[in-house]
């Protein structure tokens, strides 16, 4: 598909913006550890995200031992549990998802995919990544402190996540909110580089609707947490204040372990609402990314263009948009007007139609197309079938009648693990299984990655869809051991301990594919250029990985949208971006 | 990769008008925004991202005020000071207002000069600028100790309720560091115009990237900013 862009000579619009200076490392240190290369910088972040959750990994182990053989591991008690279920989720939801989209897929994607040689501010884009190593060290720091690592929940509500019968109370609290603004001020650094990339930085061409859809579904999630994380942060600040300082912003007058406590007067409700207007929108910056790649990887791998381009790019943006004003659905339970309740229902459900339209945009993609089943394609399929049961679950729990009696269940833990757990990490995978030639020059094993994805494909199904089962039958979350209750059958015990197996299995799936990971980057077969015959324009660099500046002496010239596959008449079954068209020479006639 | 070229130099093409033409840059290739520069759209988005936490901040500071069951202090009383015998509401608040405010027009004339090239008046100007906020600082440090010395603390006062002080020593020492930053860049951005950065082009020590007198614009949007959130702490938290 060519469409005519605004103003050009011969097809090419003459440039606007002269070469960038770029900053030439010389030492080994400025250019693999202090590098201001995006490419570089992607990698750290990827490998530090994935270490730190890699922690995770073993804490959701740790629950799913407890859960699933309650009694039976004397080293794991109440308090515990709750500090593994804190961790596990703030370090998966913030530190390793949040992290490994924008700062890893980001860094690497963006200026490769929309032409540039780097990102904006490269000083500023490593100094992103420096202050995110230092918040990911003092939340690993907090599992060494006296009283271990807060316990509060991954939403550290109060009053209960600052007063002294949660674990963690000490010291655990302070390190993790220090830990948070420093994330965030880490996140802003980078997130402005991404924006300031993708709105000002495009190659000749590139018009923001010729961006593939990854970089639509990244630069949307990173507008939002720009504009999200600010709420997070001052709520951090404020929870902060009140351990430390003794100010009353979030907590009410209360009485604790029988003497009046020094607070008073603050709201509890107000910290719900800070934090569920960063928490919501969350979830879609850990999604679009995700939606994006998936966009690419099934027109890709199904060697079809992606059906209803402007549709989906519309649909980013309207889910980004809606995401923020649905927040208090999270907090049905808290207790609201019955029309707070009303409006908030509505709007969440409103999301499921730009959502629908995406699911229904790649099944029509993948309708009669040439589909490969690559491992790539494996994890999108397996994306599109976790998102679709998360999503349907997330309209039960979007009606407030519904979600009241079945908020404190585990129905909750399964449908945000489908949708926002298990669906994103598909993305994750599939992206790493399909860039990872790019970055490394070399192939993934394939028998391991097959292996990698249907243990893992299998094994998240078999953890969390009996799960929903459990919550229906009312099985309380956040319980280390629920004991002998008489709404509660013996055969759901035993369904614990199969899905703690399983847990236990897919976690040692996951270990072989970062064997994989290692092992393919001496040995994994020579990819060469563009292995999967793509036609976005991060494949078509001089040298595979790229290089310095990414584009040797000229940057390219694009001429197309990014789907150009299996058009009639073309001699290969993809048309690459910068290929100009019939007619008109490889650089147009417009040095 | 030629080390010659600048990100700003701009050929002016014919662009539509208006509605029109605002639809003609978002969908052309290149750039969003034409004539913005990288480092002015960044700290445009920056200032979006900020305005959200200081709204944040406000809004709690507001949901807090109407939420706890203990008068709020009546700030005309708190803030007054007694000179000669008189006690005048608000009256350093009112001084502190109008530097801070004096110092945006300083700053806009620094950036006018700025792009004349005149470097000595720029940096003066800007120094004047910084005087300005320094000033700013050392009042609010004097209202802080004043304050603090009829026993106002974070987690309490002498006159009602304990967020009155929690939420005054937040916001404006939020703020405060805004304006302690801003003063430290006009510092540093006034003695490299004086040295003649910009027209030698000389690189940057951490970014090694050329400088331009852009920057004084780029310094100038913080600083109005960082007034304007001023304006609003003052109406909602002296005037309300």
């Amino acid at each position: 598909m060519v469409d005519v862009p605004f103003d050009t000579v011969a097809g090419v619009p003459p440039a606007e913006v002269g070469e960038v200076e770029l900053y030439h490392p010389r030492s080994w240190w400025t250019k693999y550890v202090f590098s201001q290369d995006a490419k570089v910088i992607a990698v750290q972040y990827s490998i530090t995200a994935m270490s730190i959750g890699m922690v995770a990994l073993v804490l959701s182990w740790l629950m799913r031992l407890q859960l699933g053989f309650p009694g039976t591991f004397s080293f794991i008690d109440a308090n515990q549990y709750l500090q593994f279920i804190t961790m596990h989720g703030m370090i998966m939801v913030i530190y390793l998802l949040t992290a490994l989209f924008l700062g890893g897929f980001g860094n690497y994607l963006i200026p490769l995919m929309v032409g540039a040689r780097d990102m904006v501010f490269p000083y500023v884009n490593m100094l992103s990544y420096w202050v995110y190593l230092l918040a990911v060290v003092v939340l690993a720091a907090t599992f060494f402190v006296p009283g271990g690592p807060t316990g509060a929940g991954w939403t550290l509500y109060p009053p209960q996540a600052i007063l002294s019968g949660t674990p963690g109370q000490d010291w655990g609290i302070i390190f993790m909110l220090a830990s948070l603004i420093l994330f965030i001020i880490g996140f802003t650094m980078g997130g402005l580089n991404y924006v300031v990339t993708v709105l000002q930085a495009r190659t000749r061409g590139m018009t923001l609707m010729r961006l593939p859809l990854t970089v639509w579904g990244i630069f949307t999630a990173t507008v939002m947490a720009l504009l999200a994380f600010p709420a997070l942060f001052v709520a951090s600040v404020m929870l902060l204040l009140d351990r430390l300082l003794g100010t009353s912003f979030f907590m009410p007058t209360l009485v604790e372990m029988g003497t009046l406590t020094k607070y008073g007067g603050g709201s509890p409700i107000l910290f719900q609402h800070l934090f569920w207007f960063f928490g919501h929108p969350e979830v879609y910056i850990v999604a679009l990314p995700a939606f994006g790649i998936i966009s690419d990887l099934i027109s890709v791998h199904a060697r079809k263009n992606i059906f209803g381009y402007r549709m989906m790019v519309w649909a980013i943006v309207a889910i980004g948009a809606l995401s923020f004003v649905v927040w208090a659905h999270h907090m049905y339970v808290s207790g609201m007007h019955p029309y707070f309740g009303f409006f908030f229902a509505t709007t969440t459900l409103i999301i499921a139609i730009p959502t629908a339209i995406k699911v229904y945009n790649w099944v029509l993609t993948l309708w009669r197309g040439d589909i490969h089943l690559t491992i790539p394609m494996l994890f999108a399929l397996a994306f599109i079938i976790t998102f679709v049961n998360g999503g349907l679950t997330g309209l039960f729990l979007g009606n407030v009648v519904v979600d009241v009696p079945l908020s404190d269940t585990m129905f909750v833990v399964a449908h945000f693990h489908m949708v926002m757990g298990i669906a994103p990490i598909m993305a994750v995978f599939g992206g790493i299984y399909h860039w990872y030639p790019k970055v490394t020059g070399r192939m993934l094993n394939e028998a391991l990655g097959r292996f990698h994805f249907w243990v893992s494909f299998l094994g998240a199904y078999a953890v969390f869809f009996p799960m929903h089962y459990l919550g229906l039958l009312g099985m309380p979350r956040r319980y280390h051991d629920i004991g002998e209750t008489s709404f509660i059958p013996a055969s759901a015990h035993d369904l614990n301990a199969f899905m703690s197996v399983a847990a236990l299995i897919v976690g040692f799936a996951q270990l072989v594919f970062l064997f994989n990971l290692i092992w393919s980057l001496f040995k994994g077969k020579e990819a060469g250029g563009n292995p999967w015959g793509a036609a976005s324009l991060e494949w078509q660099t001089p040298e595979t990985p790229p290089g310095h500046g990414n584009w040797g002496k000229e940057l390219p010239i694009v001429y197309r949208w990014a789907y150009d596959y299996s058009v009639p008449g073309a001699i290969r079954d993809f048309v690459p971006q910068n290929e100009p068209p019939a007619g008109l020479s490889a650089q147009g006639s417009h040095p | 990769m030629a080390e010659t070229a600048l990100t700003n130099n701009v050929e002016p093409l014919a662009r539509p008008e208006g509605w029109r033409g605002i639809a003609a840059d978002w969908s052309s290739d290149q750039r969003a925004f034409k004539n913005v520069s990288w480092g002015k759209a960044m700290m445009w988005i920056f200032l979006l991202s900020d305005t959200f936490i200081f709204s944040c901040f406000l809004l709690s500071y507001m949901t807090t005020r109407m939420s706890t069951t203990v008068p709020w202090p009546n700030p005309s009383e708190v803030f007054a000071l007694t000179i000669g015998d008189k006690k005048i509401p608000l009256i350093l608040i009112a001084i502190m207002t109008f530097i801070l405010i004096s110092s945006s027009g300083t700053m806009a004339m620094a950036v006018n000069f700025g792009y004349r090239r005149d470097r000595a008046k720029t940096a003066a100007l800007m120094l004047a600028t910084a005087a300005f906020g320094a000033t700013f600082v050392g009042m609010q440090a004097f209202e802080w100790t004043k304050l603090i010395m009829e026993g106002v603390r974070p987690w309490g006062n002498p006159w009602g309720a304990a967020q009155f002080g929690s939420s005054f020593f937040m916001i404006t020492g939020f703020h405060g560091t805004h304006v302690t930053i801003g003063v430290i860049f006009l510092i540093a951005i006034a003695r490299k115009v004086l040295r003649g950065d910009f027209d030698v082009e000389r690189r940057g020590f951490f970014t090694s990237r050329k400088g331009h007198y852009e920057i004084v614009e780029i310094t100038g949007l913080y600083w109005h900013f960082v007034d304007l959130v001023w304006v609003f702490i003052f109406a909602l938290f002296y005037l309300w």
